[in-house]
């Protein structure tokens, strides 16, 4: 047997609770073939409506950033999925994939890109403030690290209304080197609160590799600084997605408090539409490719005779036509008004007695 | 009617807003067990408990971050910073998030979040712990800024804070918590964006809040003592909403105005309100609009040079004399 690294043997004192990449048999498992089958819709939904996005912005129809999640759609259904109506969901900048995996439909998000006031922000976000607070989706903010502490604030309600919601919030493997980072998961660990972080390691903070920001590589045993557990797993198969999540989001429920979550994944396109991504090679993003979460699930969907590669190419097909409907629908809207410069700065008044 | 000090009375607006809502809660460093820092939450946590007093860790930026999204998820959170120069590390999450996150989502989110803590300098607390921040959170469309200048105001601008849907910065001093006035019996909310004229007069209008207002009632005083000059106190309470209507009809009676502030004079609010009055009231000015700042440099500790730091009614007097052209 092959004598464990230093490493290995540390982490697993530091952190006994620690679970890497464990085949354990999950909640997946138990889904039926039209879960699996509206997994596989809600993935190409996201990969279509991102690849038209790019074409859109090469348009110049939508302006300033625009990342894309192309690459990452299993991240967002997996966990999407594994939550119930009522968890908050909150993300960062790389918002796209996430609203529309909440069940967002696509045209008031392709508007909102194109700054309509059909938008879900009424075209006062834009692409990296995308908000639909009925479906638990609370953006969709720019600033890299500034959601964490607003998720630990809306764990933290839960815990004060003892209402058994869940919070998910979304961040990159860059981000973790932000101080915000640190004081939210060491304040969410202290009161166990019920979040569930989620590290995107898509391994590049825009063109900077993983290994050249930061002294700790492997993002999840950084929860060991808060005696929390902490997971790596596939970010690229949304099954191992939904298993870790629902783990995750059970344990929060029991008042076991937070998991910081690992998902490995990788984005197949550069940090936004202005990177043309020289930092890596060729190679890698192809051999990535293979990798690619929505054939993978096909490949499974196909596999357990939950339905034939025909009926997911009429699937992939709607999706397209309803992804052209949506850039119909944007293209149509009207634009925000000029008063509209002037509202929502802050919440109307009533008439106050003095 | 009763006097108070300020620490007793926000410590009976903390008390009543949290016996009223149970939305509202209290965060902060030393809030609970320690009783509050400069002791404004004395009795609280006793009272409340753990789940409405709640003692943070030295982490800024992450508990007024927790706050802003516990007012996402719809409470009423209520953050102390220990003082303002901490809440620097917070700016962030004010600023970027609490701030701007209602207009970013056209309306679907709002901050129901007050963040409280005293502001400017006190006596020999060096560089760092005596700084004046009204300038840089007013500066932001989307947060409130609240500057109370007397007990009676910070009970009930404090109860309006807590009570309005919007973030507000409530702006206490470490000086002031010991100082006394009239605090009236009962439920008093007083509303934001207006002024109160605390000293009628027809000469020269002075404008002061917070801490300086006191400054500027010593100076007005002064004036009417030695030099038979009568100055107009008007305190804008918040710095905004600003009560740009009260503080025009002022000037458009006295002729002349007189800012009053301890903090530095560079794109301080002063030169805010002296832009809007030299706009309004251009015709019926009778000389510039001056300003009584601290100095330009940073804090010092050693005390005859924060003496010279500090503006007292001497500068009042010599501002108003200069600006009616008063020799002597």
């Amino acid at each position: 047997m092959a004598t464990r690294t230093r490493t290995e043997r540390a982490d697993e004192k530091v952190n006994g609770r620690q679970d890497r990449s464990v085949q354990v048999p999950g909640e997946s498992a138990r889904l039926d073939g039209a879960s699996l089958v509206s997994m596989y819709r809600l993935m190409q939904l996201i990969r279509r409506f991102e690849e038209r996005a790019a074409q859109q912005y090469s348009l110049q129809k939508i302006g300033g950033f625009c990342h894309l999640y192309i690459g990452q759609e299993a991240v967002a259904v997996g966990t999407s999925r594994a939550l119930q109506p009522g968890d908050y969901m909150i993300s960062a900048y790389r918002d796209h994939g996430q609203i529309l995996a909440q069940g967002t439909p696509p045209g008031p998000v392709m508007a909102e890109l194109f700054g309509k006031v059909t938008g879900v922000s009424r075209g006062k976000g834009g692409s990296m403030h995308l908000y639909d607070v009925g479906r638990d989706f609370y953006g969709g903010w720019g600033i890299v690290g500034g959601q964490i502490p607003l998720a630990l604030g809306t764990a933290y309600a839960s815990v004060y209304r003892g209402d058994g919601k869940v919070t998910v919030c979304f961040f990159g493997e860059a981000a973790v080197n932000q101080g915000a980072f640190h004081e939210a998961l060491n304040m969410a660990a202290l009161w166990k609160v019920p979040a569930i972080f989620i590290c995107e390691n898509n391994r590049y903070g825009m063109g900077t590799p993983i290994d050249v920001s930061s002294a700790v590589t492997e993002v999840y045993r950084r929860a060991a600084s808060y005696n929390m557990p902490g997971e790596a797993c596939d970010g690229m198969d949304v099954l191992a997605m939904y298993d870790a999540v629902k783990r995750a989001a059970d344990r929060a429920r029991r008042g076991e408090g937070p998991t910081l979550l690992e998902a490995r994944t990788y984005r197949f396109r550069g940090h936004s539409m202005s990177d043309p991504a020289v930092y890596r090679t060729r190679e890698e993003v192809d051999t990535e490719r293979k990798n690619d979460p929505i054939p993978r699930l096909r490949k499974v969907i196909v596999a357990g005779g939950h339905a034939k590669d025909a009926e997911l190419d009429g699937i992939d097909a709607k999706v397209d036509e309803e992804v052209a409907e949506a850039i119909r629908f944007a293209d149509e809207s009207p634009w925000p008004e000029p008063k509209d410069l002037y509202a929502d700065v802050y919440v109307p008044a009533p008439e106050v007695k003095a | 009617m009763r006097e108070l000090t300020f620490r007793e009375a926000l410590n009976e607006a903390l008390d009543e807003e949290l016996a009223r809502d149970q939305d509202t809660f209290l965060m902060g460093e030393e809030v609970g067990a320690y009783n509050g820092a400069y002791k404004v939450s004395r009795g609280l946590m006793d009272k409340y408990g753990k789940k409405r007093v709640v003692d943070a860790p030295i982490s800024e930026l992450g508990f007024c971050g927790l706050g802003i999204g516990a007012a996402m998820a719809g409470l009423r959170p209520i953050i102390e910073v220990m003082t303002w120069n901490f809440a620097i590390l917070a700016m962030d999450q004010i600023v970027n998030t609490a701030a701007k996150g209602r207009y970013m989502s056209g309306g679907a989110l709002k901050f129901p979040i007050t963040f409280r803590g005293p502001n400017g300098a006190a006596h020999s607390l060096a560089a760092q712990h005596s700084q004046w921040f009204e300038a840089q959170y007013a500066y932001f469309p989307g947060l409130k800024v609240v500057v109370p200048g007397t007990p009676a105001d910070a009970k009930g601008l404090l109860k309006s804070a807590i009570r309005d849907d919007d973030p507000v910065i409530f702006m206490e001093s470490e000086t002031m918590y010991a100082w006394k006035g009239e605090v009236p019996e009962g439920e008093v909310v007083v509303p934001m964006g207006q002024a109160k004229v605390q000293r009628p007069g027809r000469d020269v209008t002075l404008v002061a809040w917070g801490k300086a207002l006191r400054l500027a009632m010593q100076g007005a005083e002064k004036l009417a003592r030695e030099d038979g000059i009568e100055a107009e106190v008007v305190d804008p309470r918040t710095i905004r909403p600003l009560d740009e209507r009260a503080i025009v009809e002022s000037v458009r009676r006295t002729g002349a105005c007189v800012v009053v502030e301890e903090g530095w004079p560079y794109f301080n609010v002063g030169a805010q309100i002296s832009d809007i009055v030299q706009r309004a009231c251009f015709d019926v000015l009778d000389s510039p609009v001056l300003r009584v700042s601290g100095a330009d440099v940073p804090w010092p500790y050693s005390m005859p040079l924060e003496k010279l730091t500090v503006p007292d009614e001497s500068s009042v007097q010599r501002a108003v004399k200069l600006a009616l052209n008063v020799r002597g």
